[in-house]
Protein backbone atom coordinates (compact mmCIF):
# COMPACT_ATOMS: atom_id res chain seq x y z
CA UNK A 1 0.00 0.00 0.00
CA UNK A 2 2.76 2.65 0.80
CA UNK A 3 4.99 1.13 -1.68
CA UNK A 4 2.24 1.67 -4.48
CA UNK A 5 1.48 5.65 -2.75
CA UNK A 6 5.62 5.93 -3.34
CA UNK A 7 5.43 4.76 -6.86
CA UNK A 8 2.49 7.19 -7.66
CA UNK A 9 3.64 10.24 -6.04
CA UNK A 10 7.42 10.05 -5.66
CA UNK A 11 8.32 14.23 -5.47
CA UNK A 12 6.15 14.36 -2.67
CA UNK A 13 7.85 11.56 -0.64
CA UNK A 14 11.15 12.87 -1.91
CA UNK A 15 10.44 16.61 -0.67
CA UNK A 16 9.50 14.93 2.74
CA UNK A 17 12.79 12.78 2.90
CA UNK A 18 14.78 16.19 1.75
CA UNK A 19 12.88 18.07 4.74
CA UNK A 20 13.95 15.09 7.43
CA UNK A 21 17.56 15.18 5.91
CA UNK A 22 17.50 19.14 6.30
CA UNK A 23 16.73 18.87 10.24
CA UNK A 24 18.84 16.26 10.92
CA UNK A 25 22.06 18.48 9.60
CA UNK A 26 20.16 21.18 11.35
CA UNK A 27 20.75 19.23 14.58
CA UNK A 28 24.21 18.26 13.34
CA UNK A 29 26.17 21.56 12.29
CA UNK A 30 24.05 23.67 14.80
CA UNK A 31 22.35 27.12 14.79
CA UNK A 32 25.67 29.35 13.74
CA UNK A 33 24.97 28.07 10.30
CA UNK A 34 21.63 26.89 9.56
CA UNK A 35 18.11 26.99 10.45
CA UNK A 36 15.77 24.72 10.39
CA UNK A 37 13.36 24.28 7.76
CA UNK A 38 10.19 25.87 9.46
CA UNK A 39 12.48 28.53 10.55
CA UNK A 40 13.28 29.26 7.59
CA UNK A 41 9.92 29.14 5.56
CA UNK A 42 8.65 31.58 8.22
CA UNK A 43 11.34 33.79 7.84
CA UNK A 44 10.86 33.86 4.00
CA UNK A 45 7.24 34.55 4.81
CA UNK A 46 8.03 37.03 6.61
CA UNK A 47 10.43 38.44 3.70
CA UNK A 48 7.64 38.03 1.43
CA UNK A 49 5.30 40.71 3.33
CA UNK A 50 8.30 43.61 3.20
CA UNK A 51 8.20 45.70 0.27
CA UNK A 52 11.61 45.88 -0.18
CA UNK A 53 12.20 42.31 -0.65
CA UNK A 54 9.45 42.47 -3.52
CA UNK A 55 11.75 45.44 -4.98
CA UNK A 56 14.24 42.69 -5.53
CA UNK A 57 12.14 39.98 -6.46
CA UNK A 58 11.01 42.09 -9.44
CA UNK A 59 14.29 43.48 -10.15
CA UNK A 60 15.81 39.57 -10.51
CA UNK A 61 11.81 38.64 -12.59
CA UNK A 62 12.72 41.65 -15.14
CA UNK A 63 16.25 40.72 -15.78
CA UNK A 64 15.51 37.44 -15.95
CA UNK A 65 12.28 37.65 -18.54
CA UNK A 66 14.59 39.87 -20.91
CA UNK A 67 17.67 37.27 -20.43
CA UNK A 68 15.26 34.30 -21.33
CA UNK A 69 14.09 36.42 -24.42
CA UNK A 70 17.31 37.40 -25.84
CA UNK A 71 18.50 33.89 -25.08
CA UNK A 72 15.32 32.28 -26.78
CA UNK A 73 14.99 34.51 -29.81
CA UNK A 74 18.95 34.02 -30.71
CA UNK A 75 19.23 30.69 -29.54
CA UNK A 76 16.50 30.14 -31.92
CA UNK A 77 17.81 32.43 -34.94
CA UNK A 78 21.38 30.60 -34.35
CA UNK A 79 19.93 26.85 -34.65
CA UNK A 80 17.80 27.56 -37.21
CA UNK A 81 20.25 28.90 -39.28
CA UNK A 82 22.63 26.25 -38.74
CA UNK A 83 20.33 23.37 -39.03
CA UNK A 84 18.84 24.75 -42.58
CA UNK A 85 22.57 24.25 -43.62
CA UNK A 86 24.58 21.39 -43.55
CA UNK A 87 28.07 23.19 -44.34
CA UNK A 88 27.65 26.35 -41.58
CA UNK A 89 26.43 23.22 -39.37
CA UNK A 90 29.36 21.62 -39.55
CA UNK A 91 31.96 24.64 -39.40
CA UNK A 92 29.86 26.23 -36.10
CA UNK A 93 29.07 22.68 -34.22
CA UNK A 94 32.45 22.43 -32.31
CA UNK A 95 32.19 26.23 -31.61
CA UNK A 96 29.04 25.99 -30.00
CA UNK A 97 30.03 22.42 -27.92
CA UNK A 98 32.63 23.66 -26.51
CA UNK A 99 30.70 27.32 -25.78
CA UNK A 100 28.62 24.30 -23.68
CA UNK A 101 31.72 23.79 -21.94
CA UNK A 102 33.62 26.73 -20.72
CA UNK A 103 32.93 28.11 -17.17
CA UNK A 104 30.84 31.00 -18.21
CA UNK A 105 31.33 32.80 -14.77
CA UNK A 106 35.01 33.63 -16.61
CA UNK A 107 33.72 36.12 -18.84
CA UNK A 108 31.72 38.06 -15.93
CA UNK A 109 34.36 40.88 -15.79
CA UNK A 110 34.20 41.59 -19.40
CA UNK A 111 30.58 41.80 -19.17
CA UNK A 112 30.96 44.39 -16.57
CA UNK A 113 33.70 46.11 -18.25
CA UNK A 114 31.67 46.09 -21.38
CA UNK A 115 27.88 47.28 -19.66
CA UNK A 116 29.20 48.57 -16.52
CA UNK A 117 27.22 47.59 -13.16
CA UNK A 118 23.37 47.69 -13.38
CA UNK A 119 20.64 45.79 -15.28
CA UNK A 120 22.34 45.53 -18.90
CA UNK A 121 24.91 43.59 -17.17
CA UNK A 122 22.57 40.98 -15.67
CA UNK A 123 20.73 40.58 -18.22
CA UNK A 124 23.86 39.63 -20.93
CA UNK A 125 25.11 37.44 -18.07
CA UNK A 126 21.55 35.77 -17.65
CA UNK A 127 21.40 35.27 -21.48
CA UNK A 128 24.90 34.29 -21.97
CA UNK A 129 24.39 31.53 -19.94
CA UNK A 130 20.73 30.62 -21.59
CA UNK A 131 21.11 31.14 -25.20
CA UNK A 132 24.31 28.22 -25.60
CA UNK A 133 21.76 24.93 -24.94
CA UNK A 134 18.74 26.46 -26.76
CA UNK A 135 21.11 26.90 -30.09
CA UNK A 136 22.10 23.20 -30.01
CA UNK A 137 18.76 21.67 -28.72
CA UNK A 138 17.77 23.62 -32.17
CA UNK A 139 20.25 22.72 -34.47
CA UNK A 140 20.39 18.60 -33.20
CA UNK A 141 16.42 18.93 -33.12
CA UNK A 142 16.97 20.28 -37.28
CA UNK A 143 19.29 17.48 -38.33
CA UNK A 144 16.63 15.08 -36.57
CA UNK A 145 13.70 16.14 -38.71
CA UNK A 146 13.26 13.36 -41.27
CA UNK A 147 14.80 14.26 -44.54
CA UNK A 148 11.60 13.60 -46.44
CA UNK A 149 9.53 15.99 -44.88
CA UNK A 150 11.81 18.69 -46.12
CA UNK A 151 11.97 17.29 -50.03
CA UNK A 152 8.05 17.43 -49.68
CA UNK A 153 8.30 21.44 -48.67
CA UNK A 154 10.97 21.39 -51.42
CA UNK A 155 8.37 19.69 -54.08
CA UNK A 156 5.60 21.48 -52.79
CA UNK A 157 7.91 24.84 -53.39
CA UNK A 158 7.49 26.14 -50.44
CA UNK A 159 9.36 29.05 -49.68
CA UNK A 160 12.03 29.20 -46.95
CA UNK A 161 9.96 31.18 -44.53
CA UNK A 162 6.88 28.88 -45.32
CA UNK A 163 9.12 25.50 -44.96
CA UNK A 164 10.56 26.87 -41.70
CA UNK A 165 7.24 27.87 -39.89
CA UNK A 166 5.04 24.70 -41.48
CA UNK A 167 7.38 22.02 -41.64
CA UNK A 168 10.59 22.47 -39.52
CA UNK A 169 9.26 23.93 -36.47
CA UNK A 170 6.27 21.93 -35.41
CA UNK A 171 8.55 18.81 -36.59
CA UNK A 172 11.64 19.83 -34.16
CA UNK A 173 9.60 21.75 -31.81
CA UNK A 174 9.93 18.79 -28.77
CA UNK A 175 13.46 18.89 -28.86
CA UNK A 176 13.61 22.74 -28.93
CA UNK A 177 11.20 22.61 -26.39
CA UNK A 178 13.59 20.73 -24.30
CA UNK A 179 16.45 23.09 -25.04
CA UNK A 180 14.09 25.94 -23.71
CA UNK A 181 13.63 23.72 -20.73
CA UNK A 182 17.40 23.92 -20.20
CA UNK A 183 18.11 27.29 -21.58
CA UNK A 184 15.36 28.56 -18.90
CA UNK A 185 16.92 27.07 -15.71
CA UNK A 186 20.46 28.20 -16.58
CA UNK A 187 19.55 31.67 -17.97
CA UNK A 188 17.81 31.99 -14.01
CA UNK A 189 20.99 30.65 -12.62
CA UNK A 190 23.24 33.23 -15.35
CA UNK A 191 20.92 36.09 -14.01
CA UNK A 192 21.48 35.65 -10.28
CA UNK A 193 24.91 34.61 -10.74
CA UNK A 194 25.39 38.14 -12.74
CA UNK A 195 23.26 40.03 -10.40
CA UNK A 196 25.86 38.55 -7.42
CA UNK A 197 28.90 40.50 -9.03
CA UNK A 198 27.76 43.58 -11.10
CA UNK A 199 24.23 44.19 -9.18
CA UNK A 200 23.11 47.16 -5.97
CA UNK A 201 19.31 45.11 -6.27
CA UNK A 202 17.84 42.15 -7.19
CA UNK A 203 18.13 38.26 -5.12
CA UNK A 204 21.69 38.26 -5.81
CA UNK A 205 22.89 41.03 -4.43
CA UNK A 206 20.60 39.99 -1.20
CA UNK A 207 22.70 36.48 -1.24
CA UNK A 208 25.88 38.56 -2.11
CA UNK A 209 25.31 41.11 1.02
CA UNK A 210 24.02 38.49 3.31
CA UNK A 211 27.20 36.30 2.81
CA UNK A 212 29.01 39.24 3.77
CA UNK A 213 27.16 40.08 6.93
CA UNK A 214 26.87 36.64 7.84
CA UNK A 215 23.19 36.58 7.85
CA UNK A 216 22.07 33.12 7.75
CA UNK A 217 18.08 33.80 7.94
CA UNK A 218 18.30 36.14 4.36
CA UNK A 219 20.95 33.65 3.36
CA UNK A 220 18.86 30.17 3.48
CA UNK A 221 14.93 31.96 3.00
CA UNK A 222 16.50 33.45 -0.34
CA UNK A 223 18.00 29.94 -1.36
CA UNK A 224 15.04 28.27 -0.67
CA UNK A 225 12.92 31.03 -2.56
CA UNK A 226 15.25 30.31 -5.87
CA UNK A 227 15.24 26.61 -5.23
CA UNK A 228 11.50 26.58 -4.83
CA UNK A 229 11.12 28.87 -7.92
CA UNK A 230 13.33 26.49 -9.97
CA UNK A 231 12.21 23.64 -9.22
CA UNK A 232 8.60 24.13 -9.88
CA UNK A 233 9.35 25.74 -12.78
CA UNK A 234 10.79 23.32 -14.08
CA UNK A 235 8.22 20.51 -13.10
CA UNK A 236 5.89 22.74 -14.77
CA UNK A 237 8.15 22.49 -18.15
CA UNK A 238 9.12 19.18 -17.99
CA UNK A 239 5.38 18.23 -17.64
CA UNK A 240 4.45 20.47 -20.78
CA UNK A 241 7.98 18.38 -22.35
CA UNK A 242 6.52 15.20 -21.85
CA UNK A 243 3.10 16.56 -23.16
CA UNK A 244 5.09 17.81 -26.67
CA UNK A 245 6.72 14.07 -26.62
CA UNK A 246 3.37 12.18 -26.04
CA UNK A 247 0.44 13.80 -27.79
CA UNK A 248 -1.79 11.21 -27.62
CA UNK A 249 -1.22 11.08 -23.73
CA UNK A 250 -1.03 7.35 -23.36
CA UNK A 251 1.60 6.24 -20.86
CA UNK A 252 4.96 6.19 -21.84
CA UNK A 253 6.14 3.44 -19.47
CA UNK A 254 3.22 0.77 -19.22
CA UNK A 255 3.25 -1.46 -15.82
CA UNK B 1 39.14 20.56 -46.24
CA UNK B 2 36.73 23.23 -46.93
CA UNK B 3 35.09 22.87 -43.14
CA UNK B 4 39.16 23.62 -41.81
CA UNK B 5 39.22 26.92 -43.67
CA UNK B 6 35.97 27.98 -42.99
CA UNK B 7 36.76 27.47 -39.33
CA UNK B 8 39.70 29.01 -39.40
CA UNK B 9 38.24 32.35 -40.93
CA UNK B 10 35.47 32.23 -38.20
CA UNK B 11 38.22 32.19 -35.96
CA UNK B 12 40.75 34.54 -37.13
CA UNK B 13 38.43 37.26 -38.83
CA UNK B 14 36.44 38.36 -35.45
CA UNK B 15 39.85 38.47 -34.16
CA UNK B 16 41.21 40.12 -36.91
CA UNK B 17 38.31 42.82 -36.79
CA UNK B 18 39.17 43.83 -33.15
CA UNK B 19 42.58 43.94 -33.33
CA UNK B 20 42.20 46.89 -35.68
CA UNK B 21 39.19 48.01 -33.76
CA UNK B 22 41.24 48.19 -30.65
CA UNK B 23 44.47 49.78 -32.10
CA UNK B 24 42.50 52.33 -33.31
CA UNK B 25 41.00 52.97 -30.17
CA UNK B 26 37.56 52.61 -31.48
CA UNK B 27 37.54 49.89 -28.48
CA UNK B 28 39.62 51.60 -25.74
CA UNK B 29 42.25 49.32 -24.03
CA UNK B 30 40.73 50.04 -20.55
CA UNK B 31 37.60 47.64 -21.71
CA UNK B 32 39.68 45.22 -24.09
CA UNK B 33 43.04 45.25 -24.80
CA UNK B 34 43.93 44.29 -28.52
CA UNK B 35 43.91 40.07 -29.20
CA UNK B 36 47.66 40.50 -29.96
CA UNK B 37 48.60 41.89 -26.43
CA UNK B 38 45.98 39.46 -24.64
CA UNK B 39 47.75 36.63 -26.16
CA UNK B 40 51.55 38.39 -25.37
CA UNK B 41 49.80 39.28 -21.54
CA UNK B 42 49.37 34.80 -21.56
CA UNK B 43 52.95 34.06 -22.58
CA UNK B 44 54.51 36.51 -20.16
CA UNK B 45 51.88 35.02 -17.20
CA UNK B 46 52.68 31.60 -17.89
CA UNK B 47 56.37 32.11 -18.36
CA UNK B 48 56.94 34.45 -15.28
CA UNK B 49 55.03 31.69 -13.08
CA UNK B 50 53.72 34.33 -10.95
CA UNK B 51 50.20 32.71 -10.84
CA UNK B 52 51.61 29.12 -11.05
CA UNK B 53 50.55 28.26 -7.34
CA UNK B 54 46.58 29.70 -8.80
CA UNK B 55 46.88 27.32 -11.20
CA UNK B 56 48.13 24.17 -9.66
CA UNK B 57 45.51 24.91 -7.07
CA UNK B 58 42.44 25.46 -9.08
CA UNK B 59 43.34 21.89 -11.02
CA UNK B 60 43.95 20.36 -7.87
CA UNK B 61 40.99 21.23 -6.40
CA UNK B 62 38.71 21.00 -9.87
CA UNK B 63 41.00 17.12 -10.39
CA UNK B 64 40.13 15.99 -6.68
CA UNK B 65 35.90 16.75 -7.67
CA UNK B 66 36.05 15.09 -10.64
CA UNK B 67 38.00 12.03 -8.79
CA UNK B 68 35.19 11.97 -6.40
CA UNK B 69 31.93 12.64 -8.15
CA UNK B 70 33.21 9.35 -10.70
CA UNK B 71 33.75 6.95 -7.66
CA UNK B 72 30.72 8.24 -5.79
CA UNK B 73 28.77 8.78 -8.87
CA UNK B 74 29.58 5.56 -10.00
CA UNK B 75 28.60 3.66 -6.48
CA UNK B 76 25.60 5.65 -6.39
CA UNK B 77 24.49 4.82 -10.03
CA UNK B 78 24.74 0.66 -8.88
CA UNK B 79 23.23 1.43 -6.10
CA UNK B 80 20.17 3.08 -7.35
CA UNK B 81 19.87 0.51 -10.26
CA UNK B 82 19.60 -2.10 -7.89
CA UNK B 83 17.08 -0.96 -5.88
CA UNK B 84 13.26 0.03 -7.68
CA UNK B 85 12.09 1.51 -5.01
CA UNK B 86 15.16 4.41 -4.22
CA UNK B 87 15.22 4.74 -8.18
CA UNK B 88 11.35 5.55 -8.13
CA UNK B 89 12.38 8.10 -5.58
CA UNK B 90 14.84 10.03 -6.70
CA UNK B 91 13.60 9.99 -10.12
CA UNK B 92 12.46 13.81 -9.80
CA UNK B 93 15.48 14.57 -8.47
CA UNK B 94 17.08 14.01 -11.15
CA UNK B 95 15.04 15.55 -13.08
CA UNK B 96 15.21 19.28 -11.66
CA UNK B 97 18.67 19.11 -10.34
CA UNK B 98 20.23 21.17 -12.63
CA UNK B 99 17.56 23.72 -12.74
CA UNK B 100 18.62 24.71 -9.44
CA UNK B 101 21.04 27.33 -8.50
CA UNK B 102 23.57 24.57 -6.96
CA UNK B 103 26.09 28.13 -6.36
CA UNK B 104 23.02 29.58 -4.21
CA UNK B 105 24.35 26.68 -1.35
CA UNK B 106 28.38 28.01 -1.45
CA UNK B 107 27.13 30.76 1.36
CA UNK B 108 26.37 27.99 3.46
CA UNK B 109 29.43 25.67 2.15
CA UNK B 110 31.43 28.52 3.65
CA UNK B 111 29.53 28.91 6.92
CA UNK B 112 29.45 25.28 7.36
CA UNK B 113 33.08 24.45 6.17
CA UNK B 114 35.06 27.81 6.35
CA UNK B 115 37.17 29.37 3.40
CA UNK B 116 38.96 26.57 2.54
CA UNK B 117 39.38 23.91 -0.45
CA UNK B 118 36.57 22.41 0.74
CA UNK B 119 33.23 24.77 -0.43
CA UNK B 120 34.57 24.72 -3.26
CA UNK B 121 35.80 20.97 -4.17
CA UNK B 122 32.20 20.34 -2.89
CA UNK B 123 30.36 22.53 -5.46
CA UNK B 124 32.46 21.04 -8.15
CA UNK B 125 31.31 17.67 -6.56
CA UNK B 126 28.06 18.64 -6.40
CA UNK B 127 27.40 19.73 -9.91
CA UNK B 128 29.24 16.61 -11.31
CA UNK B 129 27.90 14.13 -9.53
CA UNK B 130 24.45 14.02 -10.94
CA UNK B 131 25.72 13.60 -14.44
CA UNK B 132 28.11 10.62 -13.21
CA UNK B 133 25.17 9.01 -11.68
CA UNK B 134 22.52 10.02 -14.74
CA UNK B 135 24.83 8.39 -16.94
CA UNK B 136 25.73 5.21 -14.75
CA UNK B 137 22.19 4.16 -14.88
CA UNK B 138 21.68 4.97 -18.32
CA UNK B 139 24.57 2.66 -19.09
CA UNK B 140 23.38 -0.21 -16.58
CA UNK B 141 20.28 0.52 -18.38
CA UNK B 142 21.35 -0.43 -21.78
CA UNK B 143 23.04 -4.13 -20.58
CA UNK B 144 20.28 -6.37 -21.54
CA UNK B 145 18.24 -8.29 -19.27
CA UNK B 146 18.85 -11.68 -21.01
CA UNK B 147 23.03 -11.18 -20.99
CA UNK B 148 22.87 -10.68 -17.37
CA UNK B 149 21.37 -14.29 -17.09
CA UNK B 150 23.48 -15.71 -19.51
CA UNK B 151 26.19 -14.85 -17.04
CA UNK B 152 24.54 -16.24 -13.88
CA UNK B 153 24.10 -19.23 -16.30
CA UNK B 154 27.43 -19.77 -17.08
CA UNK B 155 28.47 -19.23 -13.78
CA UNK B 156 30.68 -16.08 -14.45
CA UNK B 157 32.12 -14.64 -11.11
CA UNK B 158 31.41 -10.23 -10.84
CA UNK B 159 34.56 -9.66 -11.87
CA UNK B 160 34.31 -11.65 -15.06
CA UNK B 161 30.43 -10.18 -15.55
CA UNK B 162 31.18 -6.75 -15.24
CA UNK B 163 34.35 -6.76 -17.60
CA UNK B 164 32.63 -8.99 -20.06
CA UNK B 165 29.33 -8.34 -20.14
CA UNK B 166 28.32 -5.22 -18.49
CA UNK B 167 31.22 -2.96 -19.05
CA UNK B 168 31.14 -3.32 -22.94
CA UNK B 169 27.10 -2.00 -23.02
CA UNK B 170 27.79 0.35 -20.11
CA UNK B 171 31.27 1.82 -21.15
CA UNK B 172 29.73 4.57 -23.72
CA UNK B 173 27.07 5.93 -21.36
CA UNK B 174 29.97 5.94 -18.50
CA UNK B 175 32.20 7.79 -21.06
CA UNK B 176 29.30 10.83 -21.49
CA UNK B 177 29.18 11.10 -17.93
CA UNK B 178 32.58 11.25 -17.74
CA UNK B 179 32.80 14.25 -20.00
CA UNK B 180 29.78 15.70 -18.05
CA UNK B 181 31.27 15.29 -15.16
CA UNK B 182 34.51 16.69 -15.76
CA UNK B 183 33.13 20.74 -17.40
CA UNK B 184 30.99 20.83 -14.34
CA UNK B 185 33.38 19.87 -12.13
CA UNK B 186 35.39 23.16 -14.13
CA UNK B 187 32.50 25.53 -14.02
CA UNK B 188 31.70 24.14 -10.46
CA UNK B 189 35.62 24.83 -8.69
CA UNK B 190 35.70 28.09 -10.89
CA UNK B 191 32.43 29.40 -10.09
CA UNK B 192 32.91 29.05 -6.58
CA UNK B 193 36.49 30.64 -6.49
CA UNK B 194 34.55 34.08 -8.21
CA UNK B 195 32.06 34.02 -5.77
CA UNK B 196 34.32 34.37 -3.26
CA UNK B 197 37.82 32.41 -2.07
CA UNK B 198 41.47 33.36 -1.30
CA UNK B 199 43.30 31.62 -4.17
CA UNK B 200 42.62 30.07 -7.28
CA UNK B 201 42.63 31.33 -10.83
CA UNK B 202 38.79 32.67 -10.22
CA UNK B 203 39.96 34.79 -6.94
CA UNK B 204 43.24 35.76 -9.33
CA UNK B 205 40.57 37.31 -12.08
CA UNK B 206 38.35 38.98 -9.80
CA UNK B 207 41.52 40.37 -7.94
CA UNK B 208 43.18 41.73 -11.37
CA UNK B 209 39.19 42.88 -12.11
CA UNK B 210 38.73 44.80 -9.23
CA UNK B 211 42.08 46.46 -9.89
CA UNK B 212 41.79 47.25 -13.06
CA UNK B 213 44.21 45.42 -14.25
CA UNK B 214 43.36 44.29 -17.79
CA UNK B 215 47.34 42.67 -18.53
CA UNK B 216 46.57 40.12 -16.01
CA UNK B 217 42.94 39.30 -15.90
CA UNK B 218 42.51 39.24 -19.84
CA UNK B 219 45.16 36.52 -20.13
CA UNK B 220 43.87 34.49 -17.29
CA UNK B 221 40.38 34.56 -18.62
CA UNK B 222 42.01 33.26 -21.97
CA UNK B 223 43.84 30.66 -20.04
CA UNK B 224 40.89 29.38 -18.11
CA UNK B 225 38.87 29.51 -21.44
CA UNK B 226 42.02 27.25 -23.55
CA UNK B 227 42.16 25.07 -20.62
CA UNK B 228 38.13 24.01 -20.19
CA UNK B 229 37.84 23.93 -24.51
CA UNK B 230 41.43 21.80 -24.91
CA UNK B 231 40.04 19.08 -21.94
CA UNK B 232 36.89 19.20 -23.69
CA UNK B 233 37.72 18.25 -27.01
CA UNK B 234 40.86 15.85 -26.11
CA UNK B 235 37.91 13.51 -24.26
CA UNK B 236 35.52 13.92 -27.28
CA UNK B 237 38.50 12.79 -29.74
CA UNK B 238 39.03 10.04 -26.92
CA UNK B 239 34.95 9.52 -27.26
CA UNK B 240 34.82 9.40 -30.79
CA UNK B 241 38.28 6.97 -31.01
CA UNK B 242 36.84 3.95 -29.01
CA UNK B 243 33.50 4.23 -30.78
CA UNK B 244 35.26 3.55 -34.09
CA UNK B 245 37.23 0.57 -32.28
CA UNK B 246 33.97 -0.72 -31.30
CA UNK B 247 32.39 -0.63 -34.54
CA UNK B 248 35.08 -1.90 -36.15
CA UNK B 249 34.28 -4.90 -33.62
Amino acid sequence: MMRRIIYAHPAPFFVIILLVLWQIVFWLVGRNALLPPVETGLYLVSLLQTERFWGHISETGAAFVIALAIAVVTGLATGLALGMNRTMAEVFEPFLLAGNSVPKIALYPIVLLIFGIGMPAKIAFGAIHGVVPVAIFTLTACNNVPPILLRAAATMQLTRWDTIRSVLLPAALPDIFSGIRIGFSLTLIGTILGEMFGSQRGLGYLLMTAIGLHNVHVIMSVTLLLVLVAATANALLLAQDRRLRNPGGAPQEPG
Amino acid sequence: MHIVFYRLVAVFLPLTILEILCREHVIKPLILPAPSRILLGLWSVVAKGAFNAAILKTLANVGLAIVLSIAVGIAAGAAIHRSRHLRALLEPLFSTYYAIPIYAFYPLFIVVFGLGDAPQVLIGFMLAVVSMIVGTLAGLDSVPAVLGKTARVMQLGPVKTLRSVTMPYAAPYLFTGVKLAVAYAFIGVIGAEFIMSGTGLGYEIRFAYDNLDNDVMYPLILLILIIAVAINMSLDRWDRVLKSRRERG
